[in-house]
């Protein structure tokens, strides 16, 4: 008979943003436990980690274990102990090789005990990133306590505790809607807790807000509902137009992230409606809409009063302010900061208007409003500017400058912000890596690797040649570092295979630029026949100067002493291909460049590099080595990884 | 409708009935309940303690003049401590809004991952805001650590916003027009508090005499370390009981005046702070000045009850005379 299996692990409100990998992980630790897959399935809500599988037999197979014992030339008081000791008689033994034989029946475990001794752990493993213990300081740790377990396998219950609970077939319904002991079993759980306002399906929950939502614009902020909600139900609200006349990034801010609102907008404008999400099956009399109207109204005005008291004074006036404001205790103020920024701007190559967004880039950390709504430094700043009259470029200057906040987070939208941006996260990562501030593992206070991913996709997407080693003021470790997340970021965010990636910066990373374009190159000419074969040949030819010991000044090419055939075939056409792949684009020199393998093939096929004459030894070698150096230039094939 | 104090009574009875001791707030400035004495102490040792009492909390910083309708330089807070927390702690806390008039079935009740830190007590703990219809009304806490001292029964501390929940119950857009008692509003007990707070903390109290109380009080709290440290240090010497000897003199000496000069601390550093006395980089060294004596009362404290708890009767009968 095959069975099924379900497991609840009830819990106080987990926090939103762990359950998707708690799930993951318990789905992993349960296949791994068990041995095996048996369609382990997972879902959640805030109060409940739910695993359910099928096709347990009841019982593990019977086994019979062979128990070897006395010779069978012992004293028949030993084999007589022996039988005794197996529970059986002299008569149940066989004989096998010299000895006396017990064949013992292992009765297979029953599944419920496999399981039982299985659960407990699996469920104490689960990772969460803070955990929390409640019983006792020495008590189990997990994400928050939990209250009750259910765990039945077919009819049965499996028994297990933790913390005091004991598993059963008791589940509990939303908290305030429904009963709290309902007995279920496994066959109508998802059905029970429905009718106890329950959605257990995180994509059915999702799909009920989206129907609700019509046109989501805010996915993370999607998936935060869905784990923050048992039943979602959306519920509609509005506010005084009076409030339209903030800055909509104040007002969306607040809705979005202080209040998990949706903002709603027409025809790309915002509008005074918002859309919550609840936890409820309605609100026929209007309360829940007037509370959260009145929560958004009390925080608008104060928005309002923040953004207001902060027009008394001007962004340049607050200047002097940033003497007061650290930046980090070694790497002095922000005033610094500010003019360390300046001067890198002005080393970058800005104009006038660049300068002065660098100037006014930090003057909004004085302000009420930023000191609110941190996550709105630098919007604050550019919104204050263009309401202070600062020129467009100026102002979109400062509202970019923090960008891109994330890998997919856009870059600044002109070249003053593009520079500000760079210079800001410049002087942040030379400052840090001066006083020894370096990440360590996941240790990254000061968010260095976004820093520099965030210059490295504004130099490569802004098409910025500047030369990047440059500007890392000569820290190797800093360049080591930055070269790490120029590999990160084409690797992990633009999806070049990880060879390509080495291949081109094995031949030069300084223009960023460049590189991409030569990575595009490599990325198109691959596919084509001759392509590997030939980055094979480069590494052979690689191998081959590294066992003849070939110094890289060891003498040039002497046309007289190459050997007519193949030897001179492959000098006259590597002649040819040179001339005309430096008058080319990237790719089209790669192909050129491929279109040598034939050549190559066949010297190597006829030609014997390692000639008995050291003359001519050596003028084979030096060919090899022009050649590989010469066509290095694109990318170091060698670094390529072939099949062949 | 209930007035302010109805509320106030309504959730003192509550959890009076649940078995906790009703307690006056606590009468020196404090930033926030759980600084009082009866949280900070309490949930440190194996006694279990359930405690509920308003506390006002000063926070300088928040002052508006009376002007912004929702912040207040002083605010008062109800403190609830069940150590250990009981299985059932968020059904009595969902109790208790039920107890001061709210229908939870017609409203929508959201538990909002929050966890709580303070560096100046060396204390930290996880939990939840509570929001009730998009307002953050209680911070629930499971608190693991207190003056850096892992606790042995975790503590559920919740944390009422009282002037949000009167005016949340009251319709009121202002705190100031909340209900008080009949025929009296917020505004006519507190306004001119907030008034003459906010001129003195932001305006008038001057830096240098609060930073002599700071380091006056500091010195005195640590002071009164140094001589409990000292008296542990002869305590290491074989024990007598008679009256008079170190261990009587350990377990009556005043840990809980020395912690008082350490609330003193802190909310004179608040006022600082809020005075723009205090430069980014000095914040972080002053909240560790205060946490060290913190950490430092704490630390004596479990001290002076294990040994209270490890001495014959007799001995601790001793020590109370």
């Amino acid at each position: 008979m095959s069975l099924p299996f379900l497991l609840e692990i009830g819990t106080e409100e987990i926090p939103d943003w762990m359950i998707e990998g708690a799930l993951e992980n318990l789905r992993s630790l349960f296949v791994e436990a068990i041995g095996g897959d048996l369609g382990a399935s997972v879902d959640a809500t805030p109060r409940r980690l739910v695993l359910r599988a099928q096709g347990f037999p009841e019982k593990q197979a019977d086994v019979i274990k062979k128990i070897s014992g006395p010779a069978v030339t012992a004293p028949e008081a030993a084999v007589a102990g022996f039988a005794r000791k197996q529970g059986a008689t002299v008569a149940d033994l066989q004989q096998e090789d010299g000895r006396y034989v017990f064949s013992k029946l292992m009765a297979g475990r029953a599944t419920r005990d496999i399981l039982a001794d299985a659960l407990p752990n699996v469920i104490l493993k689960i990772y969460f990133p803070k955990t929390m213990y409640w019983t006792a300081k020495n008590g189990p740790h997990f994400i928050r306590p939990i209250r009750w377990i259910v765990a039945l396998l077919g009819h049965e219950v499996v028994p297990i505790e933790i913390a005091g609970v004991k598993s059963g077939n008791l589940t509990s319904g939303h908290r305030i809607l429904s009963a709290q002991q309902i007995p279920v079993a496994i066959d109508n759980y998802e059905r029970k807790l429905r009718e106890n306002f329950v959605i257990l399906s995180a994509q059915e929950r999702e799909a009920r807000i989206r129907a609700g939502i019509g046109g989501v614009q805010d996915e993370h902020l999607l998936r935060t509902l869905v784990y923050l909600t048992e039943y979602p139900t959306v519920i509609s609200g509005s506010f005084d137009r009076e409030y339209l006349k903030l800055p909509a990034e104040v007002l969306v801010t607040v809705m979005k992230h202080h209040q998990k609102y949706f903002a709603v907008y027409e025809n790309g404008q915002l509008t005074n409606r918002f859309l919550a999400v609840t936890n409820t099956d309605g609100d026929p009399d209007g309360l829940i809409r007037r509370g959260n109207e009145r929560v958004l109204r009390a925080r608008f005005n104060d928005a309002k009063f923040f953004w207001e008291t902060d027009q008394r004074k001007k962004l340049a006036d607050r200047l002097p302010d940033l003497a007061h404001v650290t930046f980090q205790a070694k790497l002095g103020s922000y005033l610094e900061k500010t003019e360390r920024i300046q001067g890198l701007v002005k080393e970058l190559g800005g104009d006038p208007a660049a300068v002065r967004a660098a100037q006014l880039s930090k003057c909004d950390l004085t302000t009420e409003l930023v000191k609110e709504f941190t996550e709105l430094q630098g919007v604050v700043g550019g919104l204050y500017a263009r309401v202070q009259g600062e020129p467009e470029e100026v102002w979109t200057a400062i509202y970019d400058h923090y960008k891109p906040v994330s890998m997919e987070d856009s870059i600044p939208r002109n070249r003053a912000g593009q520079l500000v941006s760079i210079a800001d996260k410049l002087d942040t990562l030379r400052g840090c890596f001066r006083i020894g501030l370096v990440p360590t593992g996941s240790r990254d206070p000061f968010a260095l690797r976004r820093a520099a991913q965030g210059i490295v996709k504004i130099l490569v997407e802004a098409k910025l040649r500047l030369t990047v080693r440059q500007l890392l003021g000569g820290d190797a470790k800093l360049e080591d570092f930055l070269l790490d997340r120029v590999r990160y970021y084409f690797k992990d965010i633009r999806g070049f295979k990880y060879d390509e990636v080495n291949a081109v910066l094995a031949s030069g990373w300084d223009d960023l630029v460049d590189a991409e374009e030569r990575l595009l190159a490599i990325q198109a000419v691959r596919p084509t026949e001759d392509f590997e074969p030939l980055a094979a040949s480069f590494k052979r030819i690689q191998n081959i100067l590294k066992q003849a010991q070939f110094a890289a000044d060891g003498g040039s090419i002497d046309a007289a002493l190459l050997e007519p055939g193949p030897e001179t075939d492959l000098y006259t056409e590597f002649q040819n291909v040179r001339s005309r792949a430096v008058k080319l684009p990237y790719r089209p020199a790669l192909e050129s460049i491929a279109s040598l393998r034939p050549k190559v093939d066949l010297f190597f096929d006829k030609v014997l590099v390692n000639a008995p004459d050291p003359k001519i030894r050596q003028n084979r070698l030096a060919l090899l080595h022009t050649l590989l150096k010469e066509f290095s230039i694109i990318a170091d094939f060698s670094e390529i990884v072939t099949n062949g | 409708m209930d007035s302010y104090q109805d509320i106030i009574f309504k959730l003192k009875k509550y959890w009076s009935d649940r078995g906790c001791i009703i307690q006056e707030p606590y009468d020196l400035e404090v930033g926030a309940g759980t600084m009082c004495p009866e949280t900070f102490l309490r949930v440190l040792g194996p006694k279990p303690y359930r405690v509920a009492y308003v506390q006002p909390s000063r926070r300088p910083a928040d002052g508006r003049y009376g002007e912004n309708p929702n912040r207040l330089y002083k605010h008062m807070q109800l403190q609830v401590v069940l150590k250990p927390s009981p299985a059932d702690v968020i059904d009595q806390y969902l109790g208790s809004l039920g107890a001061i008039g709210i229908d939870l079935r017609k409203h929508d009740i959201k538990f909002e991952e929050d966890n709580w830190e303070s560096p100046t007590l060396g204390a930290w703990g996880v939990g939840w805001q509570v929001m009730l219809d998009g307002l953050e009304i209680t911070q629930f806490t499971y608190f693991q650590q207190c003056g850096g001292i892992d606790l042995d029964l975790v503590p559920a501390e919740l944390t009422y916003g009282l002037e949000r929940l009167a005016a949340f119950l009251q319709f009121k857009d202002s705190v100031y027009d909340v209900e008080w008692a009949p025929g009296f509003s917020y505004r006519d007990v507190r306004f001119d508090d907030e008034v003459q707070f906010s001129v003195y903390n932001f305006e008038m109290a001057d830096v240098t005499t609060l930073w002599k109380l700071f380091d006056l009080h500091e010195g005195e709290a640590a002071r009164l370390l140094a001589e409990y440290r000292k008296l542990s240090e002869t305590l290491t010497e074989p024990r007598t009981l008679e009256s008079g000897s170190p261990s009587v003199d350990k377990a009556r000496f005043p840990l809980l005046p020395t912690y008082e000069h350490v609330l003193k601390c802190s909310h004179l550093f608040n006022t600082l702070d809020s005075r723009g006395a205090i430069s980014v980089t000095e914040r972080v060294a002053v909240i560790a000045r205060v946490r060290k004596l913190a950490v430092g009362v704490a630390a004596a404290w479990m001290d002076q009850h294990s040994a209270a708890v490890a001495e014959p009767p007799e001995a601790q009968a001793e020590a109370v005379r």
